[in-house]
């Protein structure tokens, strides 16, 4: 009777599947858990699901430690998933090594190129991967800040040296700056609790602060907007989520939407049967711009209408 | 489990075994808890990814690495015993140091070895296995070597005197010898095994990245205790031998607890800093277990 049962179950499964189409497995590798590329996770699979595409998920989080990384490549090479989904640097590079026969989509890699994942941003001579990179609009950045403090002549930055993409940001924002007329003067930091001090020397020797989408310093964001209020400095984020906290503006990426923008290139792997090598690295098609009227007023200085009039949205 | 992820454990076992091997030679024959090795683990990374990057060997990499680990043992051991720093502040302040002088070395905070030629990549040619298959066994061999030349060392003279030195350091100055030059010595060889498994760790994972060390000590305690615990430490062969076979069996518990599922209740991977804690307690208390257990019996 058992046996029978669990037949008739199995027939069951089998004709379920049948029906509801392929299903995809899907395994993700993630360094360590944080809103933003949980976000992205997220967006990922709504995103598949709403493209009509069936997929199980095998999620695996490294906790921040690069020995369990690979450790969790090995794991999914034996998942033998559809697709394999990589979020940041150090998950891509690892699943780039170890797997070789499944497509591997990256996501919330700065620059796949330094990272050793994809020849060039065409993805010629490509292999099984290929992605997006979440670069912020560094030119876009840079033009906030000019937008707001008209009459900048150097831009402070606080970042942690020891983060990639901060590095690859800091970098760009000199180049950009440099076509606006402005210096960058540099404070790196090696932990959140560095943040208040480097913000503290940046104070006289710039005329406004920039903060990048660096994960050790957003994570003690406070300590700069507490540096910024008494200084009367401008203060600018690499991200939307910081505005809610205190700083003037952002333009920058939707997390969620960069997920989203990664399911459909995982679509073309899944349900159109193209090689990821035949797929280029793409960018972040979207970004939005917020604002802090209450954090401006505090910093010394008002919104542009201009600014005001763009944003998405607006905090009093 | 699959095979892949058993063979992965394995692999990263073996691949951090050096560091164990390392670690077991100041935590339990010194008596020198280092802190030094979450620094020199990513500083033979950097050295070897530079190596290679550079068009070196991979082989001449690790040997450039173990170098690079065996100065910054040194200066540990140098700052603990000519400038009376304690040991653990000592080792922290060079660990601190290797993070900057990390980032200065490669230039960057991350750098890819994809597409370079590894060792890794020499000896799944040579071997013809899958690479799967060929990394554990490479990884193997080269702790093998390791732990042969280890044992060789330690009963040499001067090995004699480094085990000396972490029992009775009062007798071996009695005897004459320079304990502070054993220390600095013992230290530098700690870390240089360090550094030589940084930068196996690097070659295989295809990149080193300046946060690779972070939780290092604690894999390497961890292994150290599981394997005294399971394989015992009578000689310095089989100790030697078993804080080996404690790298694997701790990758092994970790590749286990990545992959549980116990019916309804399945790990989430939040959980999995919490089991590698209770992993490492368990071994810490077992022994201790063991022991009362047996008092008990002996009445």
């Amino acid at each position: 009777m058992k046996k029978l049962l669990v037949a008739a179950m199995a027939v069951l499964l089998v004709a379920g599947s049948v029906i509801a189409g392929k299903q995809h497995v899907v395994s993700v590798n993630q360094i360590v858990e944080h809103p933003s590329l949980d976000a992205m996770r997220q967006g990922f699979m709504d995103r598949l699901k709403e493209l009509g595409l069936d997929a199980t998920y095998n999620v695996h989080i490294a906790q921040g430690n690069q020995a369990n990384n690979i450790q969790i490549a090995n794991q999914i090479k034996g998942e033998a998933p559809d697709l394999v989904l990589a979020i940041t640097t150090p998950s891509a590079q690892v699943v780039a090594q170890k797997i070789k026969d499944h497509p591997i989509v990256f996501t919330g890699v700065t620059d796949p190129v330094s990272a050793g994942l994809v020849k060039d941003l065409n993805n010629t001579g490509g292999t099984n991967i290929t992605g997006m990179s979440d670069m912020s609009p560094m030119d876009q950045h840079a033009a906030l800040v000019k937008e707001i403090v008209p009459d900048a002549k150097a831009v402070g930055v606080i970042y942690n040296a020891g983060e990639p993409n901060s590095v690859v940001l800091v970098t760009r924002l000199r180049e950009e700056a440099a076509k606006l007329g402005m210096t960058v003067e540099e404070a790196t930091i090696a932990n959140s609790s560095g943040v208040y001090q480097a913000a503290k020397s940046l104070v006289g020797r710039c005329d406004a602060i920039y903060i990048p989408l660096d994960n050790t310093v957003v994570s003690a964001l406070e300590s700069a907007i507490k540096v910024c209020r008494q200084n009367r400095l401008p203060l600018i984020s690499g991200d939307t989520d910081s505005v809610a906290r205190g700083t003037i503006a952002a333009v920058a990426v939707d997390y969620y939407g960069m997920g989203v923008q990664t399911a459909d290139i995982a679509k073309r792997i899944l349900a159109d049967g193209i090689t990821p090598g035949d797929i280029p690295v793409e960018f972040i098609n979207k970004v939005n711009l917020h604002v802090n009227k209450k954090a401006a007023a505090e910093m010394g200085v008002s919104l542009p209408e201009s600014v005001l009039k763009r944003a998405e949205v607006v905090i009093d | 489990m699959t095979l892949y992820a058993f063979y992965g454990a394995v692999e990263q076992g073996f691949a951090f075994g050096l560091m164990v091997l390392g670690l077991y030679l100041t935590f339990r024959i010194l008596d020198f808890p280092d802190l030094t090795v979450d620094g020199s683990l990513p500083l033979g990374a950097a050295v070897s990814a530079v190596a290679i990057t550079n068009g070196h060997s991979p082989v001449l990499a690790i040997i450039m690495a173990s170098c690079a680990g065996f100065l910054a043992g040194m200066v540990t051991g140098i700052l603990n015993t000519k400038f009376r720093i304690l040991h653990l502040l000592a080792s922290i302040l060079t660990m601190i140091s290797l993070y900057s002088i990390n980032l200065r070395i490669m230039g960057k905070p991350n750098m890819t070895l994809l597409g370079k030629d590894t060792v890794v990549d020499s000896f799944t040619a040579f071997s013809g296995l899958p690479q799967y298959m060929s990394t554990p066994i490479l990884f193997c061999i080269i702790c093998a070597v390791a732990v042969a030349v280890l044992i060789w060392f330690m009963h040499t003279e001067i090995g004699m005197t480094v085990l000396a030195t972490g029992n009775n350091p009062q007798m071996i100055t009695s005897l004459g010898v320079n304990t502070h030059t054993v220390i600095i010595f013992g230290v530098g060889l700690s870390n240089a095994l360090v550094a030589a498994s940084g930068a196996l760790v690097a070659q295989n994972q295809g990149a080193a990245d300046v946060n690779m060390g972070v939780g290092t000590i604690i894999a390497g305690l961890a292994s150290v205790i599981i394997g005294e615990t399971l394989f015992g430490d009578r000689t310095i062969a089989r100790a030697l031998i078993a804080a080996l076979l404690g790298s694997v069996i701790y990758r092994i518990a970790i590749a286990l607890a990545l992959g549980l599922k116990l019916g309804a209740f399945s790990v989430t991977p939040s959980d999995l800093n919490l089991i590698t804690a209770i992993l490492v307690v368990s071994a810490l208390v077992m022994p201790k277990m063991k022991k009362k257990v047996l008092a008990g019996r002996a009445k």
